[in-house]
């Protein structure tokens, strides 16, 4: 009896889950259709542009890594019930921070192998920072972790373009084109005439793995958990709630800033504008989508990777703007609240009859 | 220069009128007790709309019109997943916050650039020759005066009335609103879609004045729907104190716009962010009066300085209203 209520509420979970996914889909083909596009096109075009060829392929898994990263780091913070906003400037000063380290180093006596191993330490170092004033912030300062965040985002962007049109400006004048490339012995190695370092993606996957290990078999996960669930009875019982709150922050910073250092040393080769590329902001829907569990993350993230990649090319082919990537990703989480929500009114009016 | 002080404070209370409308939106929603998170992305979607609708019809009303109708509908999905859903309110607002803006980009982009009509300017004849007074309050537009009017109109429903004394009790303590017979749900989503309208209407007002047209990422609105989120908490849930930073935002911005000739090795995009910086800062003040360790610091002073620093602090501090962003249920 037990086990077959048990595969009907996975049946109904499904069926939830996949009634999202229509009317996402659904609610982007509308808005494709406002827009005069057909529907079965773009899709055809994403998919095509993404998965469609080796390199398309490769571009998917350069966009997966940082996006891998911070929603792992994420996974920490909202573990403690934290909203980490600010998660875009840790990226960005973890790519500021690297290409500190990196010009520091380009031209001296240190292996670049070396150069690039302490490139990422600093990477990490400028995203435990950033992260670390925004949980000062809330812990000492009572500043809600949304609004701190969301301040230093923009900061981080301001500091960004001051540095590529001020002192890393390139030689003659500075341009939104970014610093000037580093040398490629300062690049981490990539496959041969792909876009896409293995290394990168072993970084990636470890640091997913490593934060499923902390959150599901460690105690210092559980006492995350444990903040997260009730922050007062866990103070109550003596866990130093704040300790733990400011724990959490500093290593999704950690993760955000080596995701900022492949972007640099992995990507781009230089410090440009954008160098975040939203992915703080995409890696807070996938953990939302993936309902926080991190066993989820690393499909969710690569399905979310490969539409930002597949719609590159909508401009060109379609004359319609990429951002349609975006929609249908917050459609997706959109519709994905509102259904689980709707299961769960659903079977708590059936328990009640 | 008298004169271009004066029209350049003129310029400050024009500016601020769309922040108002926000703010005070968003101080209504949040006084019954749910959180918009949604701002920036309905403050852009709206803007695009807007726009968009101005230019189809031809009727700047059409497109305010249209702008309070998707600002209330995106209230709307905001009330329904968190109060009869009961889903995180923070949750949806943020997705809400990304979905609005992309759309915004996404169905904009083919008008990008377009002209496209403005508010005109309606000085009260009578009022407006009136020295100083004149200029900075009775020169401007018609939705400059609404925003006066939506001013005292807030704060007198919220503090001067008895629906308005609900509407505070369904925010702080929800059962004693229920015991007392409100609908405390019903009126939550009534209160979330009128706050919604309000912000929506702020988005068009940008775009069909302030900041004329639509031009896609570089409109430039990107950041003023957490910036009118923040005053929301700075000015404590209070539509006057909330008008009062807004225009306080808009002094600012004015200032770093005077000051930049004097600043010119600073890139303009940096002083461009200035007001998140101060945003951090303000929250700050009126918040760090509520913590523990603040208290405890305050304790070991001597006596005439403690009760100096506790009298600014409590000046300072606002506190949300007690039920904000939990959901209410009837047993």
């Amino acid at each position: 009896m037990k086990t077959m209520t048990k595969t009907s509420s996975l049946w109904i979970n499904t069926g939830f889950r996949i009634a999202a996914i229509v009317l996402a889909l659904a609610f982007t083909s509308i808005v494709l259709l406002l827009s005069n596009a057909r529907p079965f096109e773009a899709f055809a075009n994403i998919i095509n542009g993404s998965i469609g060829s080796s390199k398309g392929i490769a571009n998917t898994l350069v966009a997966w890594v940082p996006l891998l990263l911070v929603t792992s780091g994420l996974l920490m913070t909202y573990a403690t019930g934290m909203w980490n906003i600010g998660i875009e400037g840790q990226i960005t000063l973890g790519a500021i921070f690297t290409t500190l380290a990196l010009r520091l180093m380009q031209g001296t006596s240190v292996p670049p192998t070396l150069a690039i191993i302490l490139s990422i330490l600093a990477g990490i170092l400028g995203g435990a920072l950033w992260a670390g004033i925004v949980a000062l912030l809330k812990i000492y300062g009572g500043v809600n972790e949304i609004f701190g965040g969301l301040g230093m985002n923009f900061v981080s962007t301001a500091l960004t373009i001051w540095l590529i049109f001020g002192p890393w400006k390139r030689p003659g004048t500075g341009s939104m084109s970014g610093t000037e490339p580093f040398d490629t012995s300062l690049w981490l190695p990539q496959l041969e005439g792909l876009r896409i370092s293995l290394w990168s993606v072993g970084i990636g996957i470890v640091g997913l793995l490593v934060v499923y290990f902390i959150l599901q078999g460690t105690y210092f996960g559980l006492k995350l958990k444990a903040v997260g669930k009730n922050g007062r009875a866990a103070f109550l019982l003596g866990v130093p709630t704040t300790r733990y709150i400011m724990a959490a922050f500093l290593i999704c910073g950690a993760f955000a800033g080596i995701a900022g250092a492949i972007q640099v040393t992995g990507v781009y080769h230089r410090l440009i504008p954008s160098i975040s590329s939203g992915y703080g902001y995409l890696g807070m829907m996938v953990a939302m989508l993936v309902n926080f569990q991190a066993l989820w993350a690393g499909v969710v993230a690569l399905f979310f990777a490969a539409l930002n990649i597949g719609s590159i090319q909508l401009p060109i082919v379609m004359k319609i703007d990429s951002t349609l990537s975006g929609v249908l990703q917050g459609a997706l989480v959109l519709f994905f609240l509102l259904m689980e929500g709707a299961r769960r009114t659903f079977l708590s009016k059936k328990r009640g009859k | 220069m008298n004169e271009i002080i004066l029209i350049g404070l003129a310029g400050i209370i024009a500016v601020a009128a769309p922040i108002i409308f926000a703010t005070i939106g968003e101080t209504i929603t949040e006084r019954a007790g749910v959180i918009n998170l949604s701002l920036n992305g309905t403050i852009l979607l709206t803007a695009m709309a807007g726009f968009v609708v101005s230019v189809k019809t031809d009727s700047l009303l059409l497109g305010f019109l249209a702008g309070a109708a998707i600002g209330a509908f995106v209230a709307l999905i905001i009330a329904f997943t968190s109060i009869t859903l009961k889903q995180s309110q923070v949750a949806v607002g943020f997705v809400l916050t990304l979905l609005c803006r992309d759309l915004a980009y996404f169905l904009g982009n083919p008008f990008m650039g377009l002209p496209g009509p403005r508010i005109p300017s309606l000085p009260i004849s009578g009022l407006k020759d009136i020295p100083l007074i004149g200029t900075l309050f009775f020169k401007q537009d018609i939705l400059v005066y609404l925003s006066f009017i939506l001013i005292a109109a807030a704060y007198w429903w919220i503090f001067k009335t008895r629906p308005g004394l609900m509407l505070q009790g369904i925010g702080e303590r929800p059962a004693a609103a229920f015991v007392r017979g409100a609908n405390v749900n019903r009126m939550r989503y009534i209160y979330t879609m009128i706050g919604g309208a309000l912000v929506g209407i702020a988005g068009p007002m940008y775009s069909l004045s302030a900041k004329a047209g639509w031009k896609g990422t570089i409109t430039g609105l990107d950041g003023i729907g957490w910036i009118a989120l923040a005053i929301t908490i700075f000015g404590g849930w209070n539509p006057i104190r909330a008008a009062f930073g807004a225009y306080l935002f808009a002094l600012l911005q004015w200032l770093g716009i005077v000051l930049q000739p004097s600043f010119q090795n600073i890139p303009s995009q940096v002083l461009q962010v200035a007001p998140f910086p101060l945003m951090i800062l303000a929250l700050l003040l009126v918040n760090i009066g509520n913590t523990e360790w603040v208290d405890r610091t305050l304790a070991g002073l001597p006596e005439s300085a403690r009760r100096f620093i506790a009298q600014v602090l409590r000046a300072l501090r606002t506190t949300p209203p007690a039920s904000l962003g939990t959901p209410f249920e009837n047993e």
